[in-house]
């Protein structure tokens, strides 16, 4: 069983929940980057949680299905179209063999997921069947996807016996997809460099999302941050916000030379030498994943306490999908 | 011995949100912090905490990814304190590495090609990286740049940014090290095995893609190797470990072309030997610890 790309859209890879493990060699993480939305359409088809999925960036495929298929399209409003005539997103569907999928605009977000039944059946490289594009490694030959491939699809479902059996996700789960949204960080990691007022600009700004914006980092336009004068150590370079090259966290904010600030997400290169000055919270990082360019985003400071009861909120959404 | 002193007081703890705890072994960069990073990443690994996904080491700092539900932050932050005074304990300083030559053709059309596309908005407009490095460090000419750059060993004190690309800090007395500044703009691309050098540290990328590094030659064979289709690449698929010792080799067009046919036929394989590699020796006497381990990979 498999899918024939027709159109390959802009940037349409194999995702799963990721690769772990690896990051000590420059191996990032990887997966969904909005990994809330991808669970919700591997839970529409029965999968599992960790079956891979489709990840489609703003610009979709257009496929037929060689054989009768169960599918679900969760994440960015997006016109799903099934032979050309509508259908629903967040909801299951089911195909007949030589039916074409194919996606209109966008109309928030970024970015959509297409599981299913069984899942992307595309080998796991190092524990896991997400694309680590830079590497040429994982998912479909390690690159996303072109017309004319045949992206296999797998036979036996990996059925999760515990998720509800629902036809649709239910409204009020469904993730919003906002033009103007608040981004959880914890300071800290090298906010010591930054002056008072440069933390102080960080958070009261409503930073503007750029188009610079893909799987590993995303950087916002805003006023410049300032950071304290000093006598840099051996081996940082010369700008203030220079480090000595050092292991980056993913979601780690950086802002090299007190302009745009980056975040970076699943595709994260694993280190560098710019100073990061916070992180977004685990439980933040799909909204930062659902953000399109223009996006006014608020950076709210937690706390390491507040951070944690997020998470645990997360994960209760996270149940909520699978039993 | 006009070394920077090695003196390292205790590591700064903090947090990169709710999954990771980064510990700042020195601000500065130095031997003596890399191999503190290093040992404290072996013994975290041997201990195998539950829910500690991964375990970075950097050139003077240690990044740890972990599940706060399983090991809660305040846990794990008083198990990597333990570790920290472990190391701080170690009496003997050494570390069972190995040495590995790696051929590279300096000032190859590749990277200086690249170099003139990336021109516009360099420290010097006119002329190569090569020239701009020599320039830098008070040399009288590139090809005395290139003489210090693969005479002495460098220590790998880094694994990472993109899938196996090593950071690599020269065994020298500071005041020896080749110090080059970044691009002052990264540029938007960069040939696969570039030999770079930004700050004091030399890089080799392992993949093509954005870099900020001075590039000053290419490199014969490769780092990583998904399909694992030569013989070095049978356990994984990247190449370079933290504490490795690499010796460049400058090639010729002739010899990078005949190594390169041999990774076509995969048949090409990196020579190396094992070594100790021995802190305090490093220290307190470089030429002759150079000199020691250089012999062994001559002997081979």
């Amino acid at each position: 069983m498999a899918f024939d790309i027709l159109e390959p859209g802009l940037a349409t890879s194999v995702q799963d929940r990721g690769r772990f493990g690896y990051y000590n060699v420059g191996i990032p993480q990887g997966g969904a980057m909005d990994q809330l939305s991808a669970s919700m359409a591997n839970a529409l088809v029965g999968n599992s949680a960790g079956d891979a999925v489709l990840e489609c960036a703003y610009l979709g495929p257009r496929f037929t299905t060689d054989t009768d298929a169960v599918i679900a399209v969760a994440g960015a409003p997006v016109q799903v179209k099934v032979n050309g005539q509508t259908a629903d997103q967040w909801t299951r569907l089911s195909l007949a063999a030589g039916d074409e999928v194919s996606f209109g605009m966008l109309s928030g977000g970024t970015r959509y997921y297409v599981a299913v039944q069984g899942g992307i059946d595309v080998p796991e490289v190092l524990g896991s069947r997400s694309t680590y594009t830079l590497g040429a490694l994982g998912g479909f030959q390690g690159r996303t996807l072109k017309a004319g491939d045949t992206v296999p699809v797998g036979t036996t479902s990996g059925s999760s016996s515990s998720g509800p059996a629902w036809e649709a996700v239910p409204e009020d789960l469904r993730p919003v997809y906002a033009r103007e949204v608040t981004v959880r960080i914890l300071p800290g990691l090298y906010d010591h460099r930054l002056t008072a007022e440069g933390m102080e600009t960080l958070v009261s700004t409503a930073w503007k999302l750029t188009p610079v914006a893909d799987r590993t980092g995303l950087r916002y336009a805003g006023p410049d941050l300032e950071w304290k004068p000093r006598t840099q150590p051996f081996g940082a370079g010369s700008d203030p916000s220079n480090i000595v090259d050092a292991g980056y966290a993913i979601g780690s904010i950086q802002v090299p030379g007190g302009k745009e600030p980056i975040v970076l997400h699943r595709d994260a290169v694993s280190g560098g030498g710019y100073a990061m000055v916070a992180t977004v919270i685990s439980a933040d990082m799909d909204v930062v994943a659902r953000s399109a360019p223009g996006t006014l985003t608020h950076f709210e400071p937690v706390t390491m306490e507040q951070a944690l009861a997020a998470r645990a909120d997360a994960a209760r959404v996270r149940r909520a999908v699978w039993g | 011995m006009s070394h920077a002193p090695q003196h390292l007081d205790a590591a700064r703890y903090t947090w990169g949100g709710d999954e990771f705890l980064f510990v700042e072994i020195s601000e500065s960069m130095s031997l003596a912090a890399n191999f503190k990073a290093n040992a404290m990443a072996t013994r975290l690994t041997a201990r195998a905490v539950d829910g500690v996904v991964d375990i970075c080491p950097a050139n003077a700092s240690l990044l740890l990814r972990f599940d706060p539900d399983t090991v809660p932050p305040d846990r794990l932050e008083a198990l990597v304190r333990e570790v920290e005074e472990e190391v701080a304990q170690l009496s003997e300083q050494t570390l069972e590495t190995r040495i590995i030559e790696i051929p590279v053709w300096y000032d190859d059309p590749y990277t200086r090609e690249t170099g003139a596309r990336f021109r516009k908005g360099h420290q010097r407009p006119d002329g190569t990286d090569l020239d701009f490095a020599a320039e830098e460090n008070g040399l009288s000419s590139p090809q005395e740049f290139i003489r210090k750059h693969h005479e002495s060993p460098w220590l790998v004190s880094m694994v990472g940014f993109v899938a196996g690309l090593p950071f690599m800090f020269q065994i020298v007395p500071q005041e020896e090290q080749l110090e080059v500044p970044k691009y002052l703009s990264p540029r938007t691309d960069t040939p696969p095995l570039t030999v770079g050098h930004g700050g004091c540290f030399a890089c080799i990328y392992s993949v093509r893609g954005a870099g900020g590094y001075q590039m000053f030659g290419i490199a014969a064979a490769p780092i990583f190797d998904p399909a694992q289709k030569l013989e070095d690449f049978s356990d994984f698929m990247i190449f370079f470990r933290p504490g490795d010792i690499v010796k460049f080799k400058p090639v010729d067009e002739d010899e990078y072309r005949a190594i390169q046919a041999e990774v076509d036929a995969g048949t090409f394989t990196y020579r190396q030997v094992p070594v100790t590699f021995d802190l305090q020796k490093a220290l307190t006497d470089p030429t002759a610890h150079n000199r020691d381990i250089l012999e062994k990979l001559n002997g081979i």
